[in-house]
């Protein structure tokens, strides 16, 4: 019940479902899919590791996809119309969405209310923020975003792994060595586990608060700005819903929802299998996409089912030993 | 505390007659009402007409948030009612669409209330399934396209008028008074109040908290499943795609403005559809008063913002801090 169980299982569906999906269309196993599957999903491996984080400390944040669609308007409009260069821009909104969640951690932890309904202020703040700036479609054609794109290590077999691919893999790889190896990790676990002892223990419960938060809007950021590239323009509308999908992700990645277990590496594995999903309809053809949203639920049922068995199975014992004392 | 809120309610009534006024400021023809073809017409009926989904969500959302809570999924129900009443509406007759649509909600206030009652899942979880997979289900069922009908038993639904008043605007005062006789005429209130205090001191004292939890979430799906029904209605058609979308957002809003605490355990029926309201005279103002509709979620962030902060544990400990400094000067 360490947190492996559920990573495995997330795996061994990832690998089933990739083995089944290339017996029916052969070509799906082949490093071409494999890289487009990962700069596809870039975005949401990005911004599902923030909320890896998020739900771990036993919280939950609605914003992102808002911050993500709030990102992509901002670097749009500073690149093209107010002339700024790009890096700049980068480094401004990467600023104000850290600050952003910040702000929504302080508010979490100063007047002690629950996280889902302060980040659904935060997600209309920012979609209404973003509508604000513009509400059209505002194409980027700066040279760096070309040269971006162009991009890509070429993979044996023709498969290309782009720069957004590249960035998102570091992410993943680096949140999971954050969430693993380092105290501000083990702390994100032990708020998750039981706040209250977590704050007898010594934890800056209302610092990790602000942190956490922060580091889920901060990644948004950087997915907004990937979600920029991957399209090469700005729009107030995009990445709607993509909260869901995310949390989705995290789910399916064997995190547990209520906090205090759960894992980078699975929430990895969520992702792909979303994508993987999605592919597999567009190798179909004939499927159409609202058949994605209807297995991400059958998927998202059989692992909260799941984790629901694991919880009652570990708790027997006790409930057993609980009766041979008394 | 009790020196600065006399009683509930009155907050939420005194910003609903501030925003009215600044709607009158905005448009001085908003309350202007006129009879024509036996139906009232008029900014103000608008508000109710417009009003009535949201309204019935928050119906059946109060009660859930009551027992501590919470329904995702009432926008995809909505959804899939819409996609059933409409795909149905000319091919049977009203009575058969009605109770194909109602069943469908009531179908998808069961598995909620199964998964969270007998499964023990968290609420937001175990909606958050029915909420991505509903829209799914909702274009199977009309097949990817916005089906359109004729209907005009249907249709009545969505414009007809009783005695002047919009039929929408009739199903709700209904269901309220419906719902309000159900849960205040009987014990029901208070029970589902104490599953939401205290679920395991009250299943300690004879609560079935269980029945409690099912029966909350099971009329949740039946009051979105009127919303979706009325909703398609409205627009002689059902769009899986954009029916519902984020309605679920505005009805917990509703039911927070209406003072309803998200930690359950005390609620109020009349208030939550208050809050519906108030969202409703807020949009329409904003609508009246010619800025862009996108001004409405910049608006509503900062009204979430400020109920949030007044009902703040540690700002009412903050305010009883200061009534207590006032008795000591008095």
């Amino acid at each position: 019940m360490k947190g492996l169980p559920p990573v495995l299982i997330t795996a061994i569906v990832l690998v089933l479902g990739f083995a089944l999906c290339a017996v029916q269309f052969p070509n799906i196993a082949s490093t071409r899919v494999v890289g487009n599957l990962l700069t596809d999903n870039a975005f949401l491996g990005i911004v599902a590791t923030g909320m890896t984080f998020v739900i771990i400390s036993g919280g939950i944040d609605l914003s992102v996809g808002s911050v993500i669609g709030f990102t992509t308007v901002f670097v749009a409009l500073a690149i093209e119309r107010w002339g700024v260069p790009p890096l700049v821009a980068f480094v401004a909104i990467l600023v104000l969405s850290a600050g952003f969640g910040a702000a929504m951690g302080a508010v979490i932890h100063v007047f002690d209310l629950p996280p889902f309904i302060v980040t659904l202020a935060g997600m209309f703040l920012a979609r209404g923020a973003s509508f604000l700036l513009s509400t059209e479609s505002v194409p980027i054609t700066a040279p760096i975003y070309s040269t971006v794109s162009d991009f890509a290590l070429r993979l044996p077999g023709g498969g290309r792994l782009t720069a957004i691919a590249i960035i998102m893999l570091a992410i993943v790889i680096g949140g999971a060595l954050l969430l693993t190896l380092t105290r501000f990790g083990a702390n994100v676990y032990a708020l998750g586990g039981n706040r209250v002892a977590a704050n007898l223990m010594g934890v800056a419960v209302g610092r990790m608060t602000v942190r956490i938060y922060m580091l889920s809007s901060l990644l948004a950021g950087i997915a907004g700005i990937v979600f920029s590239f991957y399209t090469s323009a700005g729009y107030s509308l995009s990445a709607v819903g993509v909260e869901l999908d995310t949390i989705a992700a995290v789910v399916i990645g064997g995190t547990l929802l209520t906090g205090g277990q759960g894992s980078v590496i699975g929430t990895f594995l969520g992702v792909l299998i979303q994508g993987l999903i999605q592919t597999y309809i567009n190798f179909d053809g004939t499927l159409s996409s609202w058949w994605t949203k209807i297995a991400t639920g059958v998927l998202l049922f059989a692992f909260i089912a799941l984790q629901q068995a694991l919880v009652a199975l570990a708790r027997r014992p006790v409930a057993k030993s609980a009766g041979a004392a008394s | 505390m009790t020196a600065l809120l006399p009683r509930r309610g009155l907050a939420q009534i005194l910003a609903l007659i501030v925003i009215l006024a600044v709607d009158r400021v905005v448009s001085p023809q908003f309350f202007d009402l006129r009879l024509q073809d036996g139906r009232l017409f008029g900014s103000l009926i608008d508000v109710l007409n417009r009003g009535t989904p949201v309204a019935l969500l928050s119906l059946g959302m109060v009660l859930v948030i009551a027992t501590r809570g919470i329904d995702l999924s009432v926008g995809a129900v909505m959804a899939i009612s819409g996609a059933i009443a409409a795909s149905l509406a000319d091919s049977h007759g009203l009575p058969v669409v009605l109770a194909a649509a109602l069943g469908a909600g009531l179908v998808c206030g069961l598995w909620n209330g199964f998964l969270v009652s007998v499964l023990g899942m968290q609420p937001i979880v175990a909606t958050l399934i029915l909420m991505v997979a509903g829209r799914g289900i909702a274009q199977l069922i009309t097949e990817g396209r916005i089906v359109t009908f004729s209907s005009p038993d249907l249709v009545w639904l969505g414009n007809g008028s009783i005695l002047g008043v919009p039929v929408p605007v009739a199903i709700a005062l209904g269901m309220l008074i419906l719902t309000g006789a159900v849960v205040r005429g009987s014990a029901l209130g208070l029970l589902i109040e104490a599953t939401g205090g205290n679920a395991r001191a009250s299943e300690l004292a004879g609560v079935g908290t269980r029945a409690m939890i099912l029966a909350v979430y099971v009329w949740c799906g039946v009051c979105a499943a009127l919303a979706g029904v009325i909703a398609a209605a409205d627009i002689m058609g059902a769009d899986a795609n954009n029916a519902g979308l984020w309605l679920e957002l505005d009805a917990i809003l509703a039911v927070v403005i209406g003072g309803t605490s998200l930690f359950g355990g005390r609620f109020s029926l009349v208030l939550a559809v208050l809050g519906a309201l108030i969202i409703q005279t807020m949009n329409t103002g904003i609508l009246l008063s010619g800025y862009p509709p996108e001004f409405n979620l910049l608006v509503k962030a900062v009204v979430v913002l400020a109920v949030l902060l007044l009902q703040s544990p540690k700002l009412s400990g903050f305010s009883g801090v200061v009534a207590r400094l006032r008795r000591a000067k008095a």
